[in-house]
Protein backbone atom coordinates (compact mmCIF):
# COMPACT_ATOMS: atom_id res chain seq x y z
CA UNK A 1 0.00 0.00 0.00
CA UNK A 2 1.07 3.32 -0.89
CA UNK A 3 2.86 5.21 1.79
CA UNK A 4 1.12 8.27 1.85
CA UNK A 5 -2.09 6.17 2.55
CA UNK A 6 -0.65 4.17 5.14
CA UNK A 7 0.46 8.00 7.08
CA UNK A 8 -3.13 9.42 6.47
CA UNK A 9 -4.61 6.28 7.63
CA UNK A 10 -2.61 5.98 10.82
CA UNK A 11 -3.12 10.04 11.67
CA UNK A 12 -6.94 9.17 10.85
CA UNK A 13 -7.28 6.43 13.42
CA UNK A 14 -5.16 8.30 16.00
CA UNK A 15 -7.48 11.16 15.32
CA UNK A 16 -11.20 9.44 15.18
CA UNK A 17 -10.25 5.80 16.91
CA UNK A 18 -9.58 2.54 14.61
CA UNK A 19 -13.13 1.67 15.58
CA UNK A 20 -14.67 4.79 13.87
CA UNK A 21 -12.51 4.00 10.50
CA UNK A 22 -14.30 1.99 7.92
CA UNK A 23 -11.80 1.29 4.81
CA UNK A 24 -13.67 0.18 1.23
CA UNK A 25 -11.18 -1.16 -1.08
CA UNK A 26 -10.97 -1.58 -5.20
CA UNK A 27 -8.30 -3.90 -5.90
CA UNK A 28 -8.24 -5.79 -9.19
CA UNK A 29 -7.29 -8.80 -7.53
CA UNK A 30 -7.72 -11.77 -4.62
CA UNK A 31 -3.81 -11.19 -3.89
CA UNK A 32 -4.09 -7.06 -3.90
CA UNK A 33 -7.23 -7.04 -1.99
CA UNK A 34 -5.93 -9.57 0.67
CA UNK A 35 -2.61 -7.57 0.86
CA UNK A 36 -4.60 -4.22 1.51
CA UNK A 37 -6.55 -5.58 3.65
CA UNK A 38 -3.93 -7.22 6.00
CA UNK A 39 -2.14 -3.59 6.05
CA UNK A 40 -5.55 -2.18 8.07
CA UNK A 41 -5.90 -4.86 9.76
CA UNK A 42 -2.83 -6.33 11.18
CA UNK A 43 -0.28 -3.79 9.78
CA UNK A 44 2.02 -3.60 6.90
CA UNK A 45 3.50 -6.67 5.64
CA UNK A 46 6.11 -5.12 3.92
CA UNK A 47 7.82 -3.07 7.05
CA UNK A 48 7.59 -0.41 4.69
CA UNK A 49 4.64 2.00 6.08
CA UNK A 50 3.41 3.89 8.75
CA UNK A 51 1.28 0.93 9.61
CA UNK A 52 4.52 -1.55 9.99
CA UNK A 53 3.47 -3.23 13.00
CA UNK A 54 0.36 -1.39 13.61
CA UNK A 55 -2.44 -3.95 14.49
CA UNK A 56 -5.15 -1.26 13.84
CA UNK A 57 -8.14 -3.77 13.23
CA UNK A 58 -9.79 -1.83 11.43
CA UNK A 59 -13.06 -2.56 9.37
CA UNK A 60 -12.51 -3.80 5.59
CA UNK A 61 -14.65 -4.68 2.99
CA UNK A 62 -14.27 -4.93 -0.94
CA UNK A 63 -16.68 -2.60 -3.30
CA UNK A 64 -17.51 -5.68 -5.18
CA UNK A 65 -18.37 -7.52 -1.67
CA UNK A 66 -22.21 -7.33 -0.73
CA UNK A 67 -22.12 -5.75 2.62
CA UNK A 68 -21.24 -2.85 0.39
CA UNK A 69 -23.58 -2.54 -2.67
CA UNK A 70 -26.60 -3.34 -0.64
CA UNK A 71 -25.75 -0.06 0.68
CA UNK A 72 -25.46 1.51 -2.24
CA UNK A 73 -28.56 2.72 -4.35
CA UNK A 74 -28.22 0.23 -7.72
CA UNK A 75 -28.08 3.28 -10.35
CA UNK A 76 -25.43 4.88 -8.48
CA UNK A 77 -23.44 1.51 -8.39
CA UNK A 78 -24.02 0.50 -11.74
CA UNK A 79 -22.92 3.68 -13.00
CA UNK A 80 -20.17 4.04 -10.83
CA UNK A 81 -18.92 0.09 -10.43
CA UNK A 82 -20.73 -1.67 -12.34
CA UNK A 83 -18.64 -2.36 -15.68
CA UNK A 84 -16.11 -3.23 -13.45
CA UNK A 85 -18.08 -6.18 -11.66
CA UNK A 86 -18.09 -7.75 -14.43
CA UNK A 87 -14.20 -7.72 -15.24
CA UNK A 88 -12.90 -8.70 -11.93
CA UNK A 89 -12.99 -11.64 -10.00
CA UNK A 90 -15.51 -10.45 -7.48
CA UNK A 91 -15.97 -14.20 -5.71
CA UNK A 92 -12.51 -14.54 -5.35
CA UNK A 93 -11.40 -10.62 -4.16
CA UNK A 94 -15.00 -11.37 -1.34
CA UNK A 95 -13.49 -14.71 -0.23
CA UNK A 96 -9.90 -13.20 0.18
CA UNK A 97 -10.92 -10.09 1.85
CA UNK A 98 -13.08 -11.99 4.49
CA UNK A 99 -10.48 -14.34 5.15
CA UNK A 100 -8.79 -11.70 6.61
CA UNK A 101 -11.21 -10.21 8.31
CA UNK A 102 -11.63 -13.34 10.40
CA UNK A 103 -7.75 -12.80 11.09
CA UNK A 104 -9.34 -9.43 13.05
CA UNK A 105 -7.66 -9.02 16.53
CA UNK A 106 -10.35 -9.43 19.31
CA UNK A 107 -10.48 -5.50 20.78
CA UNK B 1 -22.89 -0.19 7.86
CA UNK B 2 -21.31 4.14 7.16
CA UNK B 3 -23.51 5.30 10.17
CA UNK B 4 -21.03 7.54 12.19
CA UNK B 5 -17.50 6.42 10.55
CA UNK B 6 -15.42 8.09 8.47
CA UNK B 7 -14.69 6.39 5.49
CA UNK B 8 -11.33 5.55 3.86
CA UNK B 9 -11.22 4.94 0.23
CA UNK B 10 -8.30 3.38 -1.04
CA UNK B 11 -8.98 2.92 -5.05
CA UNK B 12 -6.83 1.61 -7.50
CA UNK B 13 -6.08 2.44 -11.20
CA UNK B 14 -6.59 -1.25 -12.40
CA UNK B 15 -9.65 -2.00 -10.07
CA UNK B 16 -11.87 0.39 -8.82
CA UNK B 17 -11.26 3.40 -9.00
CA UNK B 18 -11.08 6.03 -5.58
CA UNK B 19 -13.67 8.74 -6.91
CA UNK B 20 -16.24 5.90 -7.93
CA UNK B 21 -16.14 4.03 -4.62
CA UNK B 22 -16.14 7.56 -3.20
CA UNK B 23 -19.35 9.05 -5.17
CA UNK B 24 -21.16 5.63 -3.97
CA UNK B 25 -20.47 5.70 -0.18
CA UNK B 26 -21.75 9.54 -0.44
CA UNK B 27 -24.91 9.01 -2.19
CA UNK B 28 -25.80 6.61 0.82
CA UNK B 29 -24.85 9.18 3.08
CA UNK B 30 -20.99 8.00 4.04
CA UNK B 31 -18.62 10.87 5.16
CA UNK B 32 -15.20 9.78 3.11
CA UNK B 33 -12.62 11.18 5.43
CA UNK B 34 -9.77 10.08 2.84
CA UNK B 35 -9.80 9.08 -0.77
CA UNK B 36 -7.10 7.94 -3.06
CA UNK B 37 -6.61 6.21 -6.50
CA UNK B 38 -3.28 3.86 -6.14
CA UNK B 39 -1.07 2.44 -9.00
CA UNK B 40 1.08 -0.70 -8.74
CA UNK B 41 3.39 -1.17 -11.67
Amino acid sequence: MDLNSQETIKRLADEHGAEQLLVILGAPDPESAEIAAETVILGDPTYAGALAEAQLGLSVYHALEDEFRSQIDDEVWEDQIGVMADVLEAEEIAVAVKGMREQKPEA
Amino acid sequence: MFDDKQIVVLGERDGIAGPAIAACVKSAGGKVAFASTECFV
